[in-house]
């Protein structure tokens, strides 16, 4: 498939495949609405979120969401080089942000707090992990296609992957700023 | 070490009780029988090449239909045992089957049925007739296709597979908890659920973007959306609600299982749980779930009756409006399967009133079928037998539905047999008619030739009379005060006549089944007297009848124009007929793909090792699955091209064969 036929085909695909997902965390979001409140005598939001964390978090994502936007730019601009320092660095900020995301389930876990606490407990690991699942899979596709990149150059279907790999990236980072509002800012007020 | 090496798996997984036994018996049986006459006919390579591995969108929506056909037989045998069950399972006496028993048969009935029947023949019948419908030659993504399709099969087997080793889940088809809770049910059976489940339904989610595209993005030239025949609108409309639903049941199932095996509290009664909330997720997949059943088979019916009634569809644009309408209303009404929940009067009114608005573009379309028929030449073949079959349960089971709409009425009614007479009514006709009335239509476009008409009426009166026979009863039964899911009752209630009365219908439908698989091979033997030579044996109006019967590989060797709706019909018309063209290009198409059996190969060892907690099974399963996808998407030459010379040929040998 190299027409623009089936460029156009892929990525109308990918699109619905994005709204699908979208679907399938809007259903996450409800069910931590209704679970938010069922702490089952165990903390809450405000107890165990640490706000300036999840801002740190949320920086290095979103910073990782421009540096990919300038890797899509160096691709339609034909620079490999370029292509492969940006995303990269994406790479690295994809990585930090999953560390920091580890860190925070140590730490809760670590006091207790694990998601057998609480209907809530379960509904915030589950839905925030299920994003950083995301994140992996992106990770791990931004790797295969660095490789690729490297080993074949910007051929068509590479940029296209690359295209679709971006929207991934940017998508997950339009959910994030929805669990950083809806699970930790309304839950550590 | 070895014990926790293996999960939860033992030797006393494999089933002993008689019942069981002859079930699994019968199918290692067959496919023992299957495997030794592929080996006897030397037919693997055949079978690998031609079929397993094949991204042509006909065979694999004959693979589709011939899963869904078997499935068809095993969900038929589960309400075979159920009727007898319940016929005789009164006062003293106990029946053949123990109540844990019979819960795994209803369940599996129900799952069955709906998951692997009505699917099964529905992608099927999509796959065969939706790209040649839009003068396409393929789907969007022809891969993830075959991949969607062993998706489905791996979800078939892990159903299967619960037979055999260890159980199935007892707590109902669409396992409600706490019921479906570790606590409650501590067997593997809602394991095996679940992860059927899931595996076919990540199947049928990515069908559905594959359609949608298809059908945005492929039409012939000069097909507009409001020239597309009716049947591609329906399919359409139904893509959207998987698009829309099926990610619902993913979370829903992934919920339940996190809840089973890490100890969440999502629905279980304490922790914080709220087992409500699953009720409420199934369903807002659930009740959408219906209509993407039944949408496609609407659509059978506005292709079957304009053909048999020799006229153009009536009120094609409030056709296309009231697809819409239900594929929006059907994410409004999901809290009618309970009503009896407690959500309060207003909430109760909203979903009863949005319910009975559901009616109203359902009733749009049977009156646009009816008015079709009206003053036409009306060819009474099998399909349109079905079709007006069809309009008659469906009619009845339409208006219990919208008696049951009335949420009092409901508080009556809710988890009585009345309940279940009205959705198999529903299905039965809806889904089940619309699929063998599709199937019976497009068969000779599909193997080249027709199905034995007489027999086909045979079947059909069986099943229409073994139908009213079986459900009939159960609405009086559910008016009675009977439940669903009964193992026994009471001599005193006297419902046994009814029960029993029952039983036969099921039996009847049972000849009608014997019928079609004796139609099925008659016509398979006298396939030489019944040709279909012309590509258009019912004098149809669509594209997929313009090119030959069975199509090449490429469907189409000049994609044909369509400037207007029922483009064949207007073709056919004297002196518009514009077929003459015998300038071949090359064809590009794809080449086989064994990539989509590995990955759903892969996706079966990883689902059986989550029911039986076999961790490092589901390591390897996972492992698979991303390795594999990443070896297919790096493969770039995945084409080949049918240079335009082979394409004369071929036209060229087919024009001798059939002119």
């Amino acid at each position: 498939m190299s027409d623009p036929e089936a460029e156009s085909k892929a990525l109308t695909g990918f699109w619905i495949y994005l709204m699908t997902d979208c679907v399938l965390f809007a259903s996450l979001f409800a069910t931590f609405a209704v679970l938010r409140n069922n702490t089952y005598g165990g903390p809450g939001g405000d107890e165990l979120f640490s706000l300036p964390f999840v801002l740190t978090e949320t920086l290095i994502l979103l910073t990782s969401s421009f540096t990919c936007g300038l890797g899509m730019l160096s691709a339609r601009m034909g620079s490999k080089k370029q292509v492969l320092f940006w995303f990269a660095l994406t790479f690295l900020l994809g990585v930090a942000f999953l560390g920091l995301e580890l860190s925070e389930f140590h730490r809760l876990a670590a006091e207790g707090n694990n998601w057998r606490r609480s209907g809530f407990l379960s509904a915030f690991f589950t839905l925030v992990s299920t994003h950083g699942l995301h994140i992996t899979a992106g990770l791990l596709w931004m790797a295969v296609m660095m490789y690729k990149t490297a080993r074949r150059g910007l051929t068509t279907g590479n940029v296209r992957k690359l295209t679709m790999l971006s929207l991934f990236w940017h998508f997950l980072d339009v959910v994030w700023i929805f669990i950083f509002s809806i699970v930790y800012l309304i839950g550590a007020l | 070490m070895f014990a926790n090496l293996l999960g939860r798996l033992t030797w006393s997984a494999i089933p002993t009780d008689a019942i069981t036994l002859g079930g699994v018996l019968s199918m290692v049986g067959a496919s023992v029988l299957i495997i030794i006459l592929l080996t006897y006919f030397k037919r693997w390579k055949w079978l690998w090449r031609e079929w397993l591995t094949s991204l042509d969108p006909k065979k694999i929506g004959v693979m589709y239909i011939v899963v869904g056909l078997i499935m068809l037989l095993r969900g038929g045998a589960d309400a075979l045992m159920m009727r007898t069950q319940q016929a005789t399972s009164v006062g003293a006496h106990h029946g053949i089957l123990n109540a844990n028993h019979f819960q795994q048969v209803f369940s599996a009935h129900g799952t069955i049925m709906i998951f692997f029947v009505g699917m099964g023949l529905m992608f099927g019948l999509i796959n065969l007739v939706v790209p040649l419908q839009i003068g396409s030659r393929d789907v969007a993504f022809p891969f993830l296709n075959s991949m969607s399709f062993w998706l489905f099969a791996a979800g078939m087997v892990l159903v299967n597979l619960s037979l055999v080793i260890g159980q199935f889940s007892s707590a109902g088809w669409l396992a409600y908890p706490p019921l479906s809770e570790l606590h409650f049910s501590p067997g593997v059976g809602v394991d095996y659920w679940i992860w059927s489940l899931q595996i076919a339904g990540i199947g049928s989610l990515l069908s559905g973007i594959n359609f949608i595209v298809t059908i945005i993005k492929m039409r012939a030239p000069g097909m507009s959306l409001m020239k597309m025949p009716m049947f591609s609108w329906s399919v359409l409309g139904a893509m959207t609600l998987v698009i829309f639903a099926f990610p619902i049941l993913t979370v829903t199932l992934a919920l339940l299982y996190l809840d089973r095996a890490m100890g969440m509290h999502f629905f279980t009664a304490a922790g914080g749980g709220n087992a409500m909330m699953y009720v409420n997720l199934i369903w807002a997949w659930g009740h959408p779930e219906v209509y993407i059943l039944i949408l496609p088979a609407f659509g059978v019916f506005s292709e079957v009756v304009p053909t048999f009634s020799g006229k153009k569809l009536f009120g094609y644009t409030s056709m296309v409006w009231a697809i819409w309408g239900i594929v929006l209303l059907s994410f409004l009404v999901w809290l009618h399967h309970f009503f009896t929940m407690g959500a309060g009067a207003d909430v109760n009114a909203f979903f009863g009133i949005m319910t009975m608005l559901i009616a109203i573009p359902t009733g749009v379309k049977i009156f646009n079928w009816l008015f079709t028929m009206y003053r036409g030449r009306i060819r009474f073949t099998t399909p349109m037998l079905w079709f007006m079959g069809f309009v008659l349960m469906f009619t009845i089971g339409g208006v219990a539905g919208v008696l049951m709409a009335v949420p009092p009425a409901d508080f009556q009614l809710h988890n009585s047999l009345f309940l279940v007479a009205h959705f198999h009514t529903m299905i039965v006709s809806g889904v089940i008619f619309g699929y063998f009335a599709g199937l019976t239509y497009w068969f000779p476009k599909i193997f080249g030739f027709r199905l034995n008409e007489r027999l086909g009426k045979y079947a059909f009166g069986c099943w229409l009379s073994g139908f009213f026979l079986a459900f009939v009863p159960l609405y009086f039964l559910g008016l009675m005060g009977a439940t669903r899911r009964l193992d026994h009752y009471a001599s005193n209630l006297g419902w046994q006549p009814l029960f029993i009365v029952a039983g036969v219908g099921v039996l009847l439908i049972g000849c009608g089944v014997g019928f079609q698989v004796l139609q099925l091979t008659v016509s398979i033997m006298r396939r030489n007297q019944n040709r279909d030579l012309s590509g258009d044996p019912w004098n149809g109006r669509t594209l997929e009848w313009t090119t030959v019967s069975p199509p090449p590989e490429y469907n189409f060797a000049v994609i044909p124009e369509a400037d207007e709706r029922d483009a064949f019909w207007v073709m056919k018309k004297p002196g518009r007929h514009s077929g003459t063209e015998e300038h071949y290009k090359a064809i590009r198409m794809p080449k086989n793909s064994a990539a989509g059996i590995v990955i759903a190969g892969f996706a079966l060892l990883g689902g059986f090792g989550a029911v039986w907690h076999i961790w490092c099974l589901c390591t390897v399963g996972l492992l698979g699955v991303i390795c594999a996808v990443i070896v297919r998407t790096s493969n770039e030459d995945s084409e080949y091209t049918i240079p335009a010379a082979k394409v004369a040929k071929i036209e060229a040998e087919t024009k001798e064969r059939y002119v």
